[in-house]
């Protein structure tokens, strides 16, 4: 079923040109102004923007490198545009995606009618590490799990030149970005204002009003004014920057663990004033470290008694415990399936097809084709653990044959991707690189909504088509435009 | 507000003070270093430094030789100083750091920067280094944080934590550098109301910003009680134990809680202590005794803050 889609056409998509090598038409007043714009400024101005994000900054820590230095993740001056049509098409596939996901994992924690239907195997659900028991008939507020998604988008040339989306994964436990999509909004308007007299692009920087009213709708039931706390590792987490970034845009506490008790199955923060209620919690920590009664009990980072709380309905978690089930990359192949399940409706969004190595026939399949593929390992996240066979060689080829061999259930495979590419500023000049896209859909309350377009994300090596910040990726500022 | 941030509000605070009081020591014994002098004593007061931070014993175990340069690299940059002003600058940055959602963009910039500029200093940098322009650059950028503070903040209970912070570390620095300065500048047999080393006095009153503040009130020559007098009882000095207690005080009625009666008392009691206090009294009891009993009660009320404010116990 997989073999007759050509996924990997020799010449990669651009954004910015066509084929025929003509800017496309909603880039031309881009490449128009471009063209009279002197090097020299542009290099100033990229000068400029190093300085300010070092200033204010806004930086990450890589894990293992440099003994987890602060580090600058690279901002690309050059915007990847979408046009607005093209948008508002992806905006109803990911409304559709992400309504499913939460259905899916409503029914998983509950009824599990999708598995006794028949239409995905019951045990990659119930043996899924991801699966949460304690969340077994626990009801949540809305029925919502993953209000906060980041739904990552790759785009492919098809067989006829055109650029087709690909949802890639979907993050729906602690996905983060957020903060580099606005802070790069507001880097390009002040390094390049008469650029924006140009275009109308659409505005981003409401995100975190977007957020707050998310996280006060998904408050228990009765609280007329909830308090809403961001629960972050601390300050050594390598989104720290997010974390304090969003609770000040917010204007709402930003906790660690040691800063919340639970009483009586209340959740409490320790204030100057004394304790003090907490309603709903962003939490920017995985479900293992959240309590440590119930889960890692060595987790200095979360509250002892949370999930008590949790499950008696005093206190909403954001995202809920036990999202993990739904954007693990085993069921990743099944979220097509959820949509048509749960919605009755044929999905808008494209799935990468992928090669499931607990199947026989796809194992055999991979292991005589990895040079060509993609391997991921199920529950890996952050480009880790991942063989991307073009690029590989033959001795990572072979070491990879080897974990496969010995553990095939734990690895997916998929064509390997030739990821659009968009012209970005290189030591040399401006040359294409890879890129995909990361939208964050909201769902709180009766809508779901999210802010146009998303975290653009690009691989700076030439020909790498690995875009994760851990891994040397860099962003772009992405427009919506019209 | 959460007490882990006041907590780094506080620190921050304490931190920065601290390293604008140690450079604002170290300016003026420099510049008293550079004065052609005789006045026999053999270290110029490097060791006074040392003893002022409690770092005299530190000091010898690095075996460095007590020349000025050594000195200054030490209190300055040794990474295992933790009073070092690169280590508290450090640790500025890192409680700044902690709670940069609640400090505003120029707050965080300013803390942020300052470190970016020290952090990369080394002993063979500070070498090549115009040290009364780096001892003016620290100072400056205490300042700046100060102005932008004032400036920018909210004054809401964030603001007086960080404001708690500062009058604490400053009136036990200023203490301290009494303490010190007085045993080592005062001649047994001279008593406190006689003239002396014009520049000596001088260059204390220098390290607080204070010389002109001297002439202006006093109108006299520089006599050690008076000198005295003005770092201590003086409540408009803005460096005097009494106008640090003074703002204490004030902030400790405006953040109270159900808990800290006891530190309002412990404030209260220091703050009728100088404010009603005579210095005639002061000298009875013995400069020395006096100043360390007050460094005890200052660290006694710190710890008190502490309790009741920025790490309480569950409740």
């Amino acid at each position: 079923m997989i073999a007759d889609i050509k996924m990997t056409a020799a010449k990669p998509y651009d954004e910015m040109y066509a084929a025929d090598g003509s800017v496309r038409a909603h880039y031309r007043s881009y490449a128009d102004w471009l063209e009279r714009m002197p090097r020299e400024r542009i290099e100033r101005k990229r000068g400029e923007a190093d300085v300010a994000f070092h200033r204010v900054g806004i930086t990450f820590n890589v894990y293992g490198a440099d003994g987890g230095k602060e580090r600058l993740i690279p901002f690309d001056l050059l915007p990847r545009i979408i046009p607005g049509d093209e948008w508002t098409a992806l905006e109803a596939g990911l409304r559709q995606r992400v309504r499913a996901l939460n259905a899916f994992l409503t029914d998983v924690y509950h009824d599990q009618e999708i598995l006794r239907a028949g239409r995905m195997p019951s045990d990659l659900v119930l043996n899924n590490a991801q699966f949460r028991t304690e969340m077994k008939g626990v009801d949540v507020p809305g029925g919502l799990y993953a209000m906060i998604a980041g739904i990552d988008l790759v785009r492919a040339a098809g067989a006829d030149g055109k650029g087709e989306y690909y949802v890639l994964e979907d993050n729906l436990r602690v996905p983060s970005g957020v903060s580099y999509l606005i802070e790069n909004r507001k880097m390009m308007m002040r390094l390049f204002p008469d650029l924006f007299s140009r275009y109308r692009v659409q505005p981003v920087e409401h995100y975190p009003d977007l957020l707050l009213e998310t996280l006060r709708a998904v408050a228990p039931e009765g609280v007329l004014d909830p308090t809403a706390v961001l629960l972050t590792p601390g300050a050594y987490n390598s989104a720290y920057f997010e974390h304090s970034f969003l609770a000040q845009q917010m204007g709402i506490e930003l906790v660690e663990g040691q800063d919340l008790f639970v009483k009586d199955d209340t959740v409490y923060m320790r204030t100057t004033q004394g304790p003090r209620r907490v309603d709903v919690i962003y939490r920017r920590i995985d479900d293992d470290f959240l309590d440590p009664q119930v889960f890692r009990a060595d987790s200095m980072l979360g509250v002892p008694g949370l999930m008590s709380a949790y499950r008696a309905g005093r206190v909403t978690l954001a995202n809920a415990v036990g999202t993990g089930v739904a954007d693990d990359k085993s069921i990743y192949p099944y979220v097509p399936e959820m949509v048509r399940f749960y919605l009755g409706e044929e999905p808008i969004l494209n799935n990468v097809p992928t090669y499931m190595l607990r199947n026989e026939e796809d194992l055999a399949y991979t292991l005589a084709h990895l040079p060509e593929l993609v391997v991921k390992e199920v529950h890996g996240a952050g480009g880790y653990g991942m063989l991307v066979g073009p690029a590989a060689t033959k001795a990572e080829i072979e070491h990879f044959r080897q974990l496969i061999v010995a553990a095939p259930e734990k690895y997916i495979a998929q064509p390997t991707l030739s990821l659009s590419t968009c012209p970005t500023f290189v030591e040399a000049g401006i040359a294409p690189r890879h890129i995909d896209l990361r939208p964050f859909v909201l769902s709180g309350g009766k809508e779901i909504r999210m802010v146009p377009g998303g975290l653009t994300r690009v691989a700076m090596q030439a020909g790498s088509l690995v875009v994760n910040s851990s891994q040397g990726g860099g962003t772009k500022d992405t427009w919506v435009v019209g | 507000m959460l007490s882990r941030t006041a907590d780094h509000l506080y620190w921050m605070a304490r931190y920065t003070e601290r390293a604008e009081n140690t450079v604002r020591m170290l300016d003026v014994s420099y510049r008293m270093s550079l004065l052609p002098r005789n006045n026999g004593s053999s270290d110029d007061g490097w060791g006074a430094i040392l003893a002022i931070s409690e770092l005299t014993d530190a000091y010898a175990r690095s075996g460095r030789p007590l020349t000025a340069r050594d000195v200054i690299e030490f209190v300055v940059l040794d990474r295992d100083n933790l009073s070092s002003v690169w280590n508290c600058l450090r640790a500025a940055r890192e409680n700044a750091h902690a709670v940069r959602g609640t400090l505003t963009a120029e707050m965080w910039e300013t803390t942020n920067a300052t470190w970016l500029e020290i952090r990369d200093m080394t002993p063979e940098k500070l070498q090549v280094t115009d040290l009364g322009e780096f001892f003016e650059w620290v100072k400056f950028r205490s300042h700046l944080l100060r102005g932008v503070t004032f400036g920018t903040m909210l004054h809401d209970d964030a603001f007086q934590f960080v404001r708690l912070g500062t009058f604490l570390e400053r009136a036990d620095n200023t203490a301290r550098l009494l303490d010190v300065k007085y045993h080592n500048l005062l001649p047994q047999t001279e008593s406190p109301t006689g003239t002396t080393d014009y520049y000596q006095w001088g260059a204390l009153l220098r390290s607080v910003s204070a010389f002109e503040t001297y002439r202006h009130v006093y109108r006299d020559v520089i006599t050690p009680y008076k000198v005295a007098e003005l770092l201590i009882l003086n409540h408009a000095m803005p460096r005097s134990l009494h106008a640090c207690v003074d703002e204490v005080n004030d902030i400790l009625g405006e953040i109270a809680n159900l808990h800290s009666a006891e530190a309002a008392r412990q404030a209260g009691e220091l703050h009728a202590t100088l404010h009603y206090g005579r210095m005639d009294d002061i000298f009875d009891t013995g400069l020395h005794p006096w100043l360390e009993r007050f460094l005890e009660r200052i660290n006694r009320l710190g710890d008190r803050i502490g309790d009741n404010f920025l790490v309480p116990v569950a409740a």
